[in-house]
């Protein structure tokens, strides 16, 4: 059987067998991660094979592939799949610590991999129509994971989070209806070809449908505000892999729409996207600056940094899609790390409120260490990984050979200055969690977390940072899938080909 | 016919916005209901509107009839509303928790996440 | 809910509703039904036979928690797929055998996908349907 297949395949079965074991804690600890395990080992193989460069094809039930439903597997697709299955295990080791035996008996790590499922099958999907039921898979999975437990803030936030994505799925729905009614197709190679031949104005008006309904899954300017709501009301564990994952899966699809079908009147619709980006840039950090939770804290820089993203796939030129690339997996992994960081702090202090943390650096100089390399990464700081995606988009805003001319520079500036404030933001955190002396009564206490459940809890944490190191040493081999991967993106009609065999 | 399913599912959008700005939580979710009807209405309409048969090709036959409907709108709206009725199942489960953890259904109530 | 008429009616009708959900089940390939319809009435089948006799007893009745049977469902719906695989053929491509049968007619791994569907259908209403259902009865 091939990867593509697997990559769907082996969250699902793991989900099952978490079903059947659902009355034992411990067996479903140990499906959970080992299906994590197991689906990095298939990510790995799907990398190795569309790594160089080739478009892996799948053809369900053999139809062929206009009429029928195909995976692709691209070089972005394979990526962002090894990066999920990264993250995806960091999480699930984390989980055995910190999510407690009644979550778990009530199907938190099913659902964690029913989530995954939904997550691999929209990265390797090539047909608009399934596009959603894979978003609807993750999002049904992740409403579940945002309210298990039922605790009063979780639920308070789930039906915000709950109805302002349901609204944006009808959105999404509501176009894929229009844009079959236009052209008769749902396939997205095929899309990519009628859509040339479509008028114009209609179908400018059907991408900014799809602007809507993936712009609220991405968080973008103004449709973001069901994310800080929500993100850190549920489990560590939780809103980890949902800061992570769930608004990278909505700059995907926007990635993928605005490559492969909605490319005629680039000016508009990409002008758009450029000056959205700008704003969330700008509202997300300085939403950030007045925070004193934690989570939320780092809910507004997921934000701004989706800003960042969208940025690199307003301007559109080969440099700029690949620092979007480089950004989205960087980005992954940094801001997964950073809500796993905050858990640890919770665990050991007590709180999420920055205020009532404190002398953490004297306490455990580790965890302090273990923070600071994805903080600075976050701010950009030279050599980790966040610096190289910054100044590949900044660079390519700076470059002049984009179609919004002095705009871009505009837009370059702003991004360094909201990379400015970020830093200020995790100075912050730094100042109040680590350097300042404990206040009274709320000092830490690693010691009150056995040393089983403590390596637990560091273990994930540690190997995503030691990941932004090996970003940061090394950008040039992982700049290098960036780079290639934003060329496929450049060039649709290697897209088309693979999937229809034809170009026309 | 076209327009008068166009008005339809005008009616049907503006109704379910006007639930989704109220403030009780059980007419927002009464909101997404009507709202994912509007769609499946939409989908239907705008995939065109044809009178004709099932699209099966008949016993002996190698080609469709001319005079067959367009399955996938069908099949499109049918896959919708599975989901819709998952999400709306799940939904109300979750509004009832909702009220159980936070004695109200108004959704002014409901910052408490939102506030410093 | 203790009425009469209601334990009575439910009795007949639950049986009844089994034999149509799977009716449905079956005719569902060339014709309106199949495993998510047919899912749906074996539900309604369960959860009518709850409110008749009270949730433990539709508990025992339906043998397997709801849980289990999402997983059955989602296990023979699998197989069924990678029956494709074993083949040689991509995932989820429909394997027939050649003589039909008389009343169900061909067989062959969509129905068997569809099976599949019907469990995990029946599973994930009774789930829903039981949990609401003996959470309402709590507060009363």
């Amino acid at each position: 059987m091939n990867a593509v297949t697997l990559a769907i395949l082996t969250p699902l079965v793991t989900a099952v067998f978490c079903l059947f074991t659902l009355r034992s804690p411990r067996l479903q600890r140990f499906f959970g991660v080992a299906g994590m395990v197991v689906l990095l080992a298939v990510a790995l193989r799907l990398m190795a094979e569309v790594g160089g460069g080739t478009i892996e094809v799948v053809r369900f039930g053999n139809w062929p592939a206009p009429f029928g439903i195909v995976l692709v597997a691209d070089l972005l697709a394979g990526i962002m799949v090894l990066v999920s299955a990264i993250t995806g295990l960091a999480v699930a080791v984390y989980s055995v610590a910190d999510v407690d035996a009644r979550r778990v008996r009530f199907g938190y790590y099913a659902f964690l991999h029913f989530m995954m499922f939904g997550v691999c099958g929209a990265f390797l999907t090539g047909d608009i129509f399934n596009l959603f039921v894979w978003f609807e898979v993750m999002l049904i999975s992740s409403f579940v994971l945002m309210s298990l437990g039922g605790e009063k803030p979780q639920m308070e936030g789930a039906v915000k989070y709950v109805t302002l994505n349901l609204i944006s799925s009808s959105f999404f729905l509501a176009a894929c209806g229009i844009l079959y009614g236009q052209t008769g197709t749902l396939n997205m190679a095929d899309l990519a070809l009628t859509a040339r031949e479509m008028r114009p104005e209609l179908l400018t008006m059907t991408a900014m449908l799809f602007l809507v309904a993936f712009g609220l899954k991405a968080a973008i300017f103004p449709l973001f505000f069901w994310l800080p709501a929500s993100y850190h009301t549920p489990p560590v564990a939780v809103s980890a892999i949902f800061a992570g994952l769930l608004t990278k899966v909505g700059v995907y699809a926007l990635i993928r729409v605005f490559t492969l079908i909605f490319t005629e009147d680039l000016l508009l619709t990409h002008g758009l996207l450029l000056g959205l980006a700008g704003l969330t840039m700008v509202t997300g950090v300085l939403g950030a600056m007045v925070q004193f939770d934690f989570r939320r804290l780092l809910s507004f820089h997921i934000i701004s940094q989706i800003g960042y993203m969208v940025l690199g796939l307003a301007l559109f030129t080969p440099l700029a899609i690949a620092g979007t690339v480089f950004y989205l997996f960087h980005h992954i992994v940094v801001k997964a790390n950073l809500f796993l960081i905050s858990g640890v702090t919770a665990r050991y202090g007590g709180s999420f409120d920055l205020k009532k943390l404190g002398g953490f650096y004297a306490a455990t100089p580790l965890l302090a260490l273990l923070f600071f390399i994805p903080a600075m990464s976050l701010g950009g700081i030279p050599p980790l990984s966040g610096f190289f995606a910054k100044f590949a988009v900044v660079k390519a805003g700076l470059a002049g050979d984009t179609m919004f001319g002095g705009w871009a520079t505009v837009l370059a500036v702003i991004a360094l200055a909201v990379g400015l404030l970020t830093l200020f933001s995790m100075t912050k955190i730094w100042a109040e969690v680590f350097w300042k002396p404990a206040p009274e009564g709320h000092a830490p206490h690693p010691g009150h977390v056995p040393p089983g459940e403590r390596f637990l809890l560091l273990a994930p944490v540690a190997a995503l940072a030691a990941l932004t190191l090996a970003i940061g040493f090394f950008p040039q081999f992982f700049f290098d899938f960036a780079a290639r991967s934003a060329e496929q993106l450049l060039q649709p009609e290697i897209y088309i080909h693979a999937v229809l065999g034809r170009t026309n | 016919m076209e327009c008068l399913l166009a008005i339809t599912i005008g009616v049907l959008y503006a109704a379910s916005f006007y639930l989704l700005l109220r403030r009780g939580v059980v007419r927002i979710i009464l909101g997404i209901a009507l709202l994912s009807q509007a769609v499946n209405l939409l989908i239907f309409t705008a995939g065109g509107l044809r009178e004709g048969g099932a699209p099966f090709i008949a016993e002996g036959q190698t080609a469709l009839a001319a005079t067959s409907a367009d399955p996938l709108p069908q099949a499109l709206i049918l896959t919708a509303i599975v989901i819709s009725f998952g999400v709306l199942a799940f939904t109300l489960a979750m509004v009832h928790r909702a009220d159980q953890a936070t004695g109200t259904d108004d959704v002014d109530d409901l910052k408490g996440t939102d506030q410093t | 809910m203790n009425s009469v008429i209601l334990a009575t009616v439910s009795r007949l009708l639950t049986g009844l509703l089994l034999v149509f959900s799977v009716f449905l089940l079956l005719r569902g390939h060339n014709l309106p039904g199949g495993g998510f319809s047919g899912g749906l009435v074996a539900a309604s089948a369960f959860v009518l036979f709850a409110f008749a006799s009270g949730f433990p007893a539709a508990r025992s009745m339906l043998f397997f928690t709801p849980h289990v049977i999402i997983g059955l469902g989602l296990v023979v719906a699998i197989v069924a797929g990678l029956a494709g695989n074993v083949a040689g053929l991509p995932f989820l491509t429909g394997l027939w055998d050649k003589t039909p049968l008389p009343v169900i007619g061909k067989l062959g791994t969509p129905l068997l996908f569809d099976v599949g569907v019907y469990f995990a259908v029946l599973g994930v209403t009774t789930l829903i349907v039981f949990s609401l259902g003996e959470d309402a009865g709590e507060e009363d």
